[in-house]
């Protein structure tokens, strides 16, 4: 229990301090509504709903890069991470927190343009939001421990991409394959384990990540 | 407390720690003294355990949770409040009566009327206080300070050295600074790096 309270007041924490410094969240929509707005002028009028799965997932992607770039600036910037490394609470516990307010901030961004991708291309079915949920998971969990490595680096512009991208292509075939394929439970089924693995993956490695 | 042998820091072919001797036992005042680069802030993390020793044999009797630091910096997030940021770590430390040790910590280094305002909007002595705060909050057993008088005003000085005089030789301390003058009494052991 206490690991879960632990979890709840970093996660609570670092909700609190994007929203307040306004540039992740804001950034974020703005971003991937701008994005399926082009995509919308520059997709051909006779393509078909599958390349617009595609350029979704595209966005969604390039957001979530945008929302990891920034997630621990304020750690790294003034040297908090320290003073958070040696709280005696267990330091998977910095990693899980900051994963579940990056998918908040996603979520959130998604609630918004989910909406428009459904006005401006195509339905979304349940299979399909399955499919995205499960890859915004394993996108944020992958995500925020490559964006901790990142950061502690002077390009962590440059560097995140380079790391999270290969990993990402898995998830972005599952969320397209959930959402335009007649067998989408293979594909949300691959999208369960693909989080499992990498979740624990990050779970373990994180300590490693902040410690010297 | 703390016994290092032949401790040694390397960063990658820069030696920054030339096989120190360290030996502070328990309830004792070690002020570290050296020219900038001389390797003081790097020691305090070697013994934090922020920073691994490339060589060298290092013992410090003291669990992650009983242990205070104090960078350059405060260690506080600069969107959150006095309150916040306090809260925060008060309850990562589990720490009991947290909110009234918050409230007395904030009085004493005269923060208590800011509590409620964004570190962002603090001067940089009022955020160094409330760095002091944070390493106070859960009552440690061993407090590494790294410049702790950097940034403070004269009374944010005098504040600091009333603390530190009232645990001074009840706790461990390790202070690393550019005016050992302050604390030339308080201290029972001393190193000059560099």
């Amino acid at each position: 229990m206490t690991y879960l309270a632990d979890v709840a007041a970093l996660a609570r924490k670092d909700l609190r301090v994007a929203l307040r410094a306004r540039d992740t969240l804001p950034a974020m929509l703005l971003f991937v509504l701008a994005t399926l707005v082009v995509f919308h002028f520059a997709l051909p009028a006779r393509a078909d709903d599958a390349a617009a799965y595609g350029l979704l997932w595209v966005a969604i992607v390039f957001t979530v890069l945008l929302g990891l770039t920034r997630a621990w600036v304020p750690e790294h910037e003034h040297g908090v991470l320290d003073s958070l490394v040696l709280a005696p609470c267990d330091r998977s516990a910095i990693w899980l927190g900051k994963t579940l307010a990056t998918l908040a901030f996603l979520l959130a961004a998604q609630a918004v343009a989910l909406p428009v991708f459904v006005l401006l291309y195509a339905p979304l079915d349940g299979a399909a939001l399955a499919g995205t949920v499960l890859a915004d998971l394993g996108l944020c969990a992958v995500g925020s421990l490559l964006a901790a490595m990142a950061a502690a680096g002077r390009a962590r512009e440059l560097l995140l991409p380079l790391l999270l991208l290969p990993l990402a292509i898995p998830l972005v075939v599952g969320g397209v394959g959930a959402a335009i394929s007649p067998a989408e439970e293979r594909y949300l089924l691959f999208l369960v384990l693909y989080d499992g693995v990498f979740a624990v993956l990050s779970w373990a490695s994180f300590e490693y990540v902040v410690t010297e | 407390m703390i016994r290092a042998r032949g401790l040694e820091k390397r960063y990658g072919q820069k030696r920054v720690l030339h096989g120190l001797d360290v030996e502070l036992p328990r309830a004792g005042f070690l002020l570290v003294t050296g020219p900038n680069g001389s390797g003081k802030t790097t020691l305090l993390r070697v013994l934090a355990g922020l920073a691994a020793p490339t060589r060298g044999a290092l013992t410090v009797e003291v669990d992650r949770a009983r242990l205070g630091f104090l960078a350059h910096e405060p260690l506080v997030y600069r969107e959150l409040t006095a309150l916040e940021n306090l809260d925060l770590f008060g309850r990562l430390y589990r720490v009991p009566e947290r909110r009234e040790r918050i409230g007395r910590l904030l009085e004493r280094f005269g923060l208590w009327e800011a509590r409620s305002e964004r570190v962002s909007s603090y001067s940089r002595g009022m955020a160094q206080r409330l760095g002091l705060c944070r390493a106070l909050l859960h009552e440690p057993e061993l407090l590494l300070l790294d410049e702790p008088y950097a940034a403070l005003d004269e009374e944010g000085a005098r504040l600091l050295d009333r603390e530190l005089e009232a645990l001074a030789g009840a706790r461990t301390l390790v202070v690393a600074t550019h005016e050992p003058r302050r604390l030339e009494t308080l201290a029972t052991a001393r190193l000059a790096l560099g």
